[in-house]
């Protein structure tokens, strides 16, 4: 099942609406990095809202996502972990070390848009 | 089991039950029939002994009259369900008041005695059938005792499970002290079991209150082992997966020093001294900016 | 306690994704709470993918258990594929000879409560795993 990819400005939203198989992770995976080139988007948000578990490919996958959408510029906020899951990763020894997280769609955003504020600070 | 008994040919077999009913139907009758005095004499030795101090003389007697008709019933009829939801009840009355099960155990086996002694006193003349109404009455008597114990020791253990359930929940109150903004003080010694129930009941409030900060505050944790310590590491990650920074606060010496030698990891963990430092590095992470009275705006 | 027995092919990740769906649904009527199927479900996952990744097919197989007080829920994992060399070793953090995260199979025994392999090189291996209720919820 493919997995929608929003693009809203200059943010990329994939919002997964059910259970994914190790191939739909990968063109997720795929498809986003593509489309971080050819949008040049400065943020990326996965919500994962709708998963009720996450193994260890699904993090790994997350994981590429961020490293491969950082390598083309733009940083990558996982939205939506349940209680449940996140309590479930950790057990597994699973964890998203250097990737953002936010607790939904809306504090994703906030964060990119924070982001975005301090790179122009910066410049 | 003899071979005497074993053997199916033995005329004796078969009438052994009959005879055995019918010496328990003479017991419950003579039990029937001496019922006020021996409840009285009953609830005489329950205060001599000093069991169910905790109770008045009235409950005591209210209760042993209970007991007492619940025991004959439970002997004529050879059945024990009726007798057990009794003594779980009853339990379930006394256990409140401060009831501990040897007292509970002692009752009963006073009341054993008791009707033991009557039937003394009744057949002591007559040695033979002594013999055989006690041989009638004592493995009745003594599933009956076990009965009540066993019930009242499922009841007690029942309660505790409860309580030690409450007292979880309450050791571990997760407060928001402003808007998105949680304090987790843990106090006493933490099991894997309580490590778990604080995790979940943590990420669950973040979820809740929608936080971005939690100040976790060890400062009343007595020792830490690896084990735990392993899970408040745990604890920090999984809140970091939904979204929101932890910082702990209260390490003392002596838990710094034994988490260096075993040789946990915190350097993903954001430590400060003390909640008050903590609660300010959470504010300022907030964005919130405390400013001294004296330079804020005129009362 | 139900005494519903399933078993799950495994032959492509579809399958992953059934497997531990169905492992959660039998986890829930099993009595457990929330937290508890979604760690047997992620348990399941990763052995599921074990079973994918080296024997490139087998079966998976759960049921509730009870064991006097004591409920729970049973999931079994068979192959005949290559088989495990060092099992002692494939338990071990971070080993993994397909490039993985390695968190496949201590992953797993980590989430589970019982955790048994039984392996012969070019026979197949055998995962069994239990996860008990835990009691003072009563």
């Amino acid at each position: 099942m493919e997995v929608p990819i929003l693009k809203q400005g200059d943010y990329l939203i994939a919002s997964i609406q059910s259970a994914l198989t190790d191939a739909d992770l990968s063109q997720l995976r795929e498809a986003l990095v593509e489309r971080v080139g050819r949008f040049r988007s400065r943020g990326v948000i996965v919500d994962v809202t709708a998963l009720d578990v996450m193994d260890s490919f699904a993090v790994r996958t997350l994981r590429d996502i961020a490293h491969m959408a950082r390598l083309r510029g733009a940083e990558t906020v996982i939205v939506g972990i349940q209680p449940e899951v996140a309590f479930a990763m950790v057990q597994l020894g699973l964890t998203l070390k250097g990737i953002a997280t936010a607790l939904d769609l809306e504090e994703g955003l906030n964060f990119l848009n924070r982001r975005g504020k301090e790179r122009v600070d910066r410049a | 089991m003899t071979a005497k008994e074993a053997n199916p040919s033995q005329p004796g077999g078969k009438s052994r039950t009959e005879d055995t009913a019918a010496l328990l139907r003479e017991l419950v009758a003579h039990l029937r029939q001496n019922r006020t005095q021996l409840r009285e004499e009953w609830a005489r030795r329950i205060t001599q002994a000093k069991l169910l101090t905790a109770m008045t003389e009235e409950e005591v007697f209210a209760e042993a009259t209970s007991v007492y008709d619940n025991y004959v019933e439970a002997l004529e009829t050879g059945t024990f369900e009726a007798l057990q939801a009794y003594s779980r009840n009853l339990s379930e009355r006394i256990i409140p008041r401060g009831v501990e099960t040897h007292e509970v155990v002692g009752i009963v086996l006073l009341l054993r005695d008791t009707m033991a002694r009557s039937l003394f006193g009744k057949y002591h003349e007559d040695f033979e059938k002594l013999n055989r109404i006690l041989d009638a009455y004592e493995p009745a008597a003594n599933r009956i005792a076990n009965t009540v114990a066993v019930g009242f020791v499922q009841e007690r253990e029942r309660i505790i499970r409860q309580q030690q359930e409450a007292i979880r929940e309450l050791s571990t109150p997760v407060l928001q002290v402003r808007e998105r903004l949680l304090i987790l003080p843990i106090i006493g010694v933490i099991d894997p079991q309580r490590a778990r129930q604080l995790t979940e009941q943590l990420l669950r409030a973040i979820r809740a209150n929608r936080a971005k900060v939690v100040v976790i505050d060890i400062t009343g944790v007595a020792a830490m082992d690896s084990n735990v310590a392993n899970h408040l590491v745990q604890t920090v990650e999984a809140a970091r997966l939904l979204g929101a920074t932890v910082i702990v606060t209260g390490l003392s010496p002596e838990i710094a020093q034994t988490l260096v030698t075993i040789g946990v990891d915190l350097s993903e963990m954001a430590t400060v001294g003390d909640l008050q430092g903590g609660i300010e590095e959470a504010e300022r992470l907030l964005g919130y900016k405390v400013v001294p009275l004296a330079e804020g705006q005129p009362a | 306690m139900p005494d519903n027995n399933s078993s799950v092919p495994i032959r492509s990740d579809v399958d992953i994704v059934s497997a531990r769906q169905k492992g959660r649904e039998l986890a829930a009527e099993c009595g457990f709470e929330i937290g508890d199927q979604t760690v047997i479900a992620a348990a399941i996952s990763e052995i599921a993918r074990n079973i994918l990744m080296y024997a490139k097919r087998g079966e998976i197989r759960f049921r509730g258990l009870a064991d006097g007080d004591r409920q729970g829920m049973v999931v079994v994992a068979e192959d005949q594929g290559p088989g495990i060399r060092d099992v002692s070793l494939a338990l071990q953090d971070g080993f993994s000879t397909s490039g993985g995260l390695g968190l496949g199979l201590p992953g797993a025994k980590r989430l589970m409560d019982e955790f048994e392999v039984v392996s012969e090189v070019g026979r197949g291996t055998t995962i069994t795993m239990k996860k008990w209720i835990r009691r003072g919820h009563a």
